[in-house]
């Protein structure tokens, strides 16, 4: 009786995701096996490390979702029920999380005291100064019935898909220093902050590949509004 | 037989019942051992059209019974009501145009269906439909039911959703889960027995069309991507025949029939039926005699086919968007299922097969597929079935309405469910002390483009300067695709007030004052039965004591004897008009032991009689 005691008081820590806990010594002597913790990669079972194999994270999720899911418990009491529910819920935002390179980082980040903040995405980086101002031209011209603009258009998107790929691989390289390095030292900072760096450009270069795809596709991009067929 | 069960306590097994509550007709089934089974009725029929009237007795009737009145009394019928659940007037306005809903004039946010006189909302008029297959399940299991799992279509929003789970306990089932139809019919088909691969489920019914991509691995069903329209069936393609078929009769008999329920009803069945049979044979006939006049009018596959191109051509957009969404060409799709009446027609099989490039599966029946998988969900919630195990996603995306009417997403569409988003939130005046948060559902970047889901109202907030309160708000869909909202003072610690006020639908309290009333309803008819049956009773034995006073018997009682008869007559007769029942029934039992000797004297007379061989009246 006092282990489920335990595990309520656990369960409504669960609440601060996102924050740092310090319950995880305790888990185990609540619950065995397996510990559930609202950490991601204590979750999964998995090293606190950004290069990810994805054949057993996903072999993770399905024996994970075997003992979690809610269709196991609905003969089981109402306690055992929003238990199940409340691992369930951490264990697939998790495995949505941990399954993209991208969101995994933005993850770790944040875990690790790095907050991603939305605005930083508008500052233009640099080195994109002058694509992006020549873009922007050209999208206006596409707007006002330019169609001289559509091949300029088309150009752009494959040059900066071609860039979102080089920070892909920029970011898998840094993700590898950081997972050579030991935690929380300089070294894994200083990864820490380049990773953030290179999001905050993916996420921007990314944004530019949407707006291409708007004024290229405008009719792709009203099919995608499902709700006008609701 | 025979064999030891353990049973540890409190868990109940009764059976768990698989329904598919279908647009056009309804389904129940259950686990039998180790395969799922169909439920039929006393007549053998499996199928119960989901149809409901309002009989002459104000009670509301459902299936076959139901379709009959539906040709004599459209007035006080309705079908495919499945369109109605979880939408507003507004959302129904093109529906109007083609299907004969009665909508009452004070429907606002939930709609109201004339039926005769009365008015009902879509749950309860789904309701009696479950009702009947609950009815049908427990004649066939021979015990009470009282658990299911419904289906719904993959791509119904919350709303839609809820107002199906509301039918559920307006008939007195606990719905333990509602299922997505698709992934039910990928259930039933025991593709788990290939240990991997990708299928795709196309599901085409009466009213709805969804598809959904899913990942089989050792008993998983993980579900990858669905895509959908809640307004798009069979239904469509009977419009379209029925269209043309009135344009006919218009110019052959020189009178528009749209105007008349029964005429439209009846020619709908013709159109359907000559639909059906194209499905098998290069030409059929629609056919009507009415009103002493006939209708024909043959109709080939060429240009039946013409004519549905557009409507099946609406659902493979769906399709290429879902293969998008689960990144997949058509080419790595290894198996393709087919559920739903309206995949029987070759054309949409053929559409189906050069999309997929494969052929797809057609070995169950379109019609049970999706009972029999909801059946087999059932039995994994009860715990019979242990190898399978269903992953399934939300269709769409849910978000919040921020500043400027735009919509910031927290739970994008085809996240597994349960999920969850956690949001933090503030006030904007100095001692504000509710918080108003509008949830959306919906891939538009707009509120407006957006189907609003609810309000959440986050009440009794501790009042301080603008921007200090911190409210952290947790939406969580369940494993139902529903919504549920909590919510906490981070400062405190504090659970916090959360209210609710649904857009679309029934609020909790209207789902319980109905349930109250059919209670109270039952209890009603319950009472008013009784009087009328010790009404019968007082009415017999009054009649058997008038007849015994005429007697040769009744002179042999002594006078106590015969007062004590008249004065029981008299106590009966005072109490007979009451709307007691006890007390009639008491007068009858006294009058009954007034009568004993006379009853004994008559016997006695009688046997005498039959011993001197004369007629004894």
């Amino acid at each position: 009786m006092r282990h489920v005691v335990f595990f309520l008081a656990f369960l409504s820590s669960l609440w601060r995701r996102g924050q740092t806990q310090h319950c995880r010594s305790a888990i185990f002597f609540v619950m065995p096996s397996p510990s559930i913790s609202n950490n991601y990669f204590e979750f999964f079972s998995l090293e606190r490390k950004l290069g990810v194999d994805g054949d057993v994270l996903q072999k993770r999720f399905y024996e994970l979702s075997r003992q979690w899911h809610p269709d196991r418990f609905s003969r089981k009491s109402a306690q055992e029920q929003a238990q199940a529910l409340e691992a369930t819920s951490i264990l697939n935002d998790g495995y949505r999380t941990l399954k993209d390179p991208v969101k995994r980082a933005e993850y770790l980040l944040t875990e690790e005291g790095f907050p991603i903040g939305e605005q930083r995405s508008r500052d233009v980086p640099p080195e994109l100064l002058e694509e992006v101002f020549e873009l922007n031209m050209a999208l206006e011209e596409l707007k006002s019935g330019d169609e001289s603009a559509r091949p300029q258009l088309e150009d752009a998107k494959r040059n900066f898909v071609d860039l979102r790929a080089g920070v892909d691989e920029e970011l898998e390289k840094l993700f590898r220093k950081y997972d050579a390095a030991e935690s929380q030292s300089e070294t894994a900072k200083q990864a820490l902050h380049e990773i953030r760096g290179a999001l905050n450009r993916r996420r921007y270069i990314e944004n530019l590949i949407r707006d291409v795809d708007k004024a290229l596709h405008p009719a792709m991009a009203a099919a995608e509004s499902i709700e006008d067929r609701l | 037989m025979g064999t030891f069960q353990i049973d540890f306590g409190d868990e109940r097994k009764s059976t768990i019942v698989g329904i598919d509550l279908g647009t056009t007709n309804s389904l129940v089934a259950y686990m039998d051992l180790t395969s799922p089974r169909i439920v039929e009725d006393a007549n053998g029929q499996k199928i119960v059209p989901s149809v409901v009237s309002l009989d002459s007795s104000g009670t509301l009737i459902a299936g076959e019974p139901a379709r009959e009145m539906l040709m004599t009394h459209p007035e006080r019928s309705i079908y495919s009501v499945k369109r109605l659940m979880g939408r507003g007037v507004a959302d129904v306005q093109s529906e109007l145009k083609l299907f004969p809903f009665r909508i009452a004039e004070d429907s606002e946010a939930v709609i109201k269906v004339k039926l005769g006189g009365r008015t009902f909302t879509p749950p309860e008029i789904s309701a009696a439909v479950l009702r009947q297959l609950k009815a049908n399940a427990e004649a066939a299991l021979q015990a009470p039911v009282t658990e299911a799992v419904i289906t719904v279509p993959a791509y119904f929003n919350d709303a839609q959703r809820q107002a199906t789970k509301d039918a559920g306990r307006l008939a007195g089932l606990e719905v333990l889960r509602l299922v997505n139809e698709p992934t039910a019919a990928s259930l039933a088909y025991g593709l788990d027995k290939r240990k991997e691969g990708v299928i795709a489920v196309y599901d085409f019914g009466g009213g709805t069309f969804d598809i959904s991509i899913l990942r089989l691995h050792d008993g998983i069903f993980e579900v990858l991507a669905t895509n959908g329209d809640t307004h798009l069936g069979g239904d469509d393609i009977d419009n379209l025949l029925l269209r043309i078929a009135l344009e006919d009769v218009q110019s052959e008999w020189g009178e528009d029939l749209s105007s008349d329920p029964e005429g439209v009803q009846r020619l709908r069945r013709a159109v359907i039926r000559a639909k059906e049979e194209l499905s098998f044979v290069p030409s059929a006939i629609i056919e009507l005699a009415y009103h002493g006049k006939t209708y024909q009018r043959a109709i080939d596959r060429e240009l039946f086919e013409r004519l549905i191109a557009p409507v099946v051509e609406r659902t493979l957009g769906p399709c290429r968007a879902c293969l998008e969404d689960a990144k997949l060409t058509p080419e790595q799709i290894d198996e393709v299922v087919l559920v739903g009446g309206s995949t029987r027609i070759p054309l949409v099989r053929a559409a189906v097969e050069r999309l997929f490039k494969a052929k797809p599966h057609t070995d169950l029946n379109p019609d049970e597929v999706v009972a029999l998988g909801a059946a087999v969900q059932a039995g994994i919630l009860s715990g019979d079935v242990e190898d399978k195990l269903l992953l399934d996603v939300t269709p769409l995306s849910l978000g919040i309405e921020t500043m400027g009417g735009v919509v910031s997403k927290l739970i994008h569409r085809n996240s597994t469910i349960p999920a969850s988003a956690t949001e933090s939130f503030t006030t904007a005046v100095d001692g504000q002390r509710n918080v108003l948060i509008h949830v959306l559902q919906g891939e538009r970047e707009m509120v407006r483009d957006c189907r609003s889901l609810a309000r959440f109202e986050l009440k009794d907030i501790q009042p301080m300067p603008a921007g200090l309160a911190r409210i952290e708000v947790r939406f969580l869909i369940d494993a139902n695709g529903i919504l549920n909202v909590t919510a906490r003072d981070t400062r405190t610690g504090q659970e916090q007030t959360v209210e609710v006020k649904p857009s679309y639908g029934l609020s909790e309290e209207q789902v319980e004052a109905m349930i109250l009333e059919s209670f109270e309803k039952a209890e009603e008819d319950m009472r008013e039965r009784q009087v009328r049956e010790a009404r019968v009773e007082a009415d017999n034995i009054l009649a058997a004591t008038e007849k015994a006073q005429r007697n040769e018997a009744w002179k042999a009682l002594t006078a106590e004897e015969r007062a004590a008869i008249d004065s029981a007559k008299r106590g009966l007769q005072s109490v007979y008009h009451g709307n007691d029942h006890r007390a009639i029934n008491e007068k009858i039992e006294v009058l009954n032991k007034a009568t004993m000797a006379l009853a004994e004297n008559m016997m006695n007379t009688a046997v005498r009689g039959a011993l001197k061989g004369t007629k004894v009246d």
